[in-house]
């Protein structure tokens, strides 16, 4: 009887595959279509946006670099991601540390303010902070907007710093401080190397989220020497498009290869800490 | 630890309870206080003064003349606003159906499988990983009116789909939604899946002995299994909608003739295009109102006992 329950449900399986794998086409073919589209010649793109490419140009992809430049725009970008990275982590890992381990007074509050500061929309508190920017000299520069992502992304991080932190047994601290460490020996000898998972999470959606960032980039970076990649390609792609579908293809791809491949290694980490973020924020 | 430091030096009394007080009581406060600062400058402390500037008239450099109420007063005769805000509420219809059953059935479809259910859930995330502007360049692309999908279509003898997508007063709202979803879906897919897989197998069992078809498993196992996670998702993409960016900005900038525009593209436009900040505070103080709403209506719920 069990034998026969199982099987007719392995047997009409086939129609959830059927279709699971259409909503995969819609969701992956477009980027089939970008792949391909990236090394088709601008006669060929213009007949053909669709199909297969009928020769491959290669020369799109330096082309693209060069003139969706970004020679300047990747450093720009991975500026911004390294030192959004390390101020989220270690700001937002010594206040989770204080959070789980150190029964900070007023935790709860800061958590409530933490909550709330998460749900406020960008646009509520945009104008004044451009201004007060700009009277600071952070418009233009690459610091401020790091301030600004360090703010913005730190909710996210203390929540799942805290949540991981809180998991680890105190044993292991409380014989640090025997040996005489200090908090802060505590925290960055012990607490950090034992949460470096939580931290690689957070770090990649971190990076993820200011590699992506569109609104923020867009308004306190308008030199064209400070565009990250995000911005850059939003002005070139107006540029082009239409016009020469596989220099703005190549340049698409360049974009999202490191994204892919980072995916492709760390798919779980990259979900669960997204998916965390979400449901947090 | 402070029973080892006692018998090594044996401090004084005062000496000891100062050191307890350092601490227990300032050290953790040390520590949360650099990110607390920065949020605070960030977040806070512009989001107090943007409801000073909503009550002025402020183009963003000189100085803000205070006018009391007379930005609300024009918010509620601007056309332009009203017209923005039923496009969010357009846009809140489509997130809460079109994003939501795609993911659900996905989800459950997935749900069950032996094989395969990981390499489907990436594959079907993979499009939530990628900025804005290139899904936006993707779909731009593809929904030509001479050479993509609806030529295409009109090619195969499917006439009338062949339009400027993005450039019809009728269509330009809904194609930036469907590319908003296109990246967005498969993020709420994830979510109901985890949910999914933690219903206990055994009240499928039960439902399947009771001679239940897929569809009744679907409502009366599923559905109410995953009813946290559904409904937590429908708040959040009640908050979110009300904040919606950039797909229309980046497709439309709100056009053709204000066809496609969003609150927030007003709040953008305003404050960086025509120097109104004064004004531009106001719209994005009443965004956040709207966010207010959805997030009390989740608290009231909560409080109504809604496993939430």
């Amino acid at each position: 009887m069990r034998h026969k329950i199982s099987s007719r449900r392995t047997n009409s399986l086939l129609p959830n595959y059927v279709i699971v794998m259409l909503l995969v086409v819609f969701a992956i073919g477009p980027l089939i279509i970008l792949l391909f589209n990236s090394v088709k010649s601008p006669s060929d793109a213009g007949q053909n946006l669709l199909g297969f490419p009928r020769e491959i140009v290669w020369s799109n992809f330096p082309r693209a670099w060069t003139i969706g430049l970004f020679g300047t725009t990747v450093p720009n970008s991975l500026i911004l991601m390294g030192g959004t990275v390390a101020g989220t982590l270690s700001l937002g890992g010594m206040a989770a540390y204080s959070i789980a381990k150190l029964k900070m007074p007023g935790a709860g509050l800061l958590t409530m303010y933490m909550l709330v500061s998460s749900s406020l929309p960008v646009q509520l508190f945009l104008v004044p902070l451009f201004f007060m920017w700009r009277k600071l000299d952070l418009v233009n520069n690459l610091f401020g907007l790091i301030i600004i992502y360090v703010a913005t992304n730190a909710p996210f991080a203390i929540f799942l710093l805290r949540a991981y932190m809180v998991q680890i047994p105190n044993d292991f601290e409380d014989a640090a401080r025997v040996d005489g460490a200090g908090e802060w020996g505590v925290f960055s000898h012990v607490v950090v190397p034992l949460s470096w998972p939580a931290f690689l999470t957070v770090g990649l959606v971190v990076s993820l989220n200011v590699w992506n960032e569109f609104l923020l980039a867009s308004v306190f970076l308008t030199k064209q020497e400070l565009f990250t990649v995000v911005t850059s390609y939003y002005s070139f792609s107006s540029a082009y498009s239409g016009r020469d579908w596989g220099l703005t293809s190549a340049g698409a791809v360049i974009m999202i290869a490191p994204l892919l491949i980072l995916f492709l290694f760390l798919q779980r980490r990259f979900i669960e800490g997204l998916t965390q973020g979400g449901l947090k924020g | 630890m402070r029973a080892a430091t006692t018998e090594v030096s044996q401090p004084s009394q005062a000496a000891l309870s100062r050191r307890w007080f350092f601490n227990r009581k300032v050290v953790p406060i040390l520590f949360v206080l650099p990110i607390l600062l920065v949020n605070v400058t960030v977040v806070l402390g512009p989001s107090i003064g943007s409801i000073y500037f909503s009550l002025t008239e402020w183009n963003g450099i000189g100085l803000a003349k205070f006018i009391g109420l007379a930005n609300f007063q024009a918010i509620l005769t601007d056309k332009q606003y009203f017209h923005a805000f039923q496009n969010n509420l357009t846009w809140l219809l489509f997130f809460l159906t079109i994003p939501i059953a795609l993911a659900l059935l996905a989800a459950s479809m997935i749900a069950p499988m032996r094989k395969g259910g990981l390499f489907f859930r990436a594959l079907l995330f993979i499009p939530f990983i990628l900025p804005s502007v290139i899904t936006a360049s993707i779909w731009k692309d593809l929904l030509q009116i001479d050479t993509g999908l609806g030529a295409l279509a009109a090619k195969m003898g499917l006439p009338g789909l062949n339009i400027a997508y993005f450039g019809n007063l009728q269509t330009s709202l809904l194609s930036a939604a469907f590319v908003d979803n296109w990246h967005w879906w498969g993020f709420l897919m994830v979510l109901f899946l985890t949910a999914m897989q933690s219903v206990p197998t055994e009240l499928y069992d039960a439902a399947r002995i009771d001679g239940a078809n897929r569809w009744n498993e679907f409502l009366h196992v599923t559905l109410p299994g995953i009813s946290p996670t559904l409904v937590f998702m429908l708040l959040m993409t009640g908050i979110w909608s009300f904040l919606a960016f950039d797909y229309v900005w980046i497709l439309t900038q709100g056009g053709p003739a204000g066809s496609s525009e969003l609150l927030s593209v007003l709040v953008f436009k305003h404050a960086f295009q025509r120097f109104e900040a004064g004004y531009a505070a106001a719209i994005g103080l009443t965004m956040s109102f709207f966010a207010a709403i959805i997030i009390s209506i989740f608290q009231i719920l909560r409080k109504r006992g809604w496993e939430i």
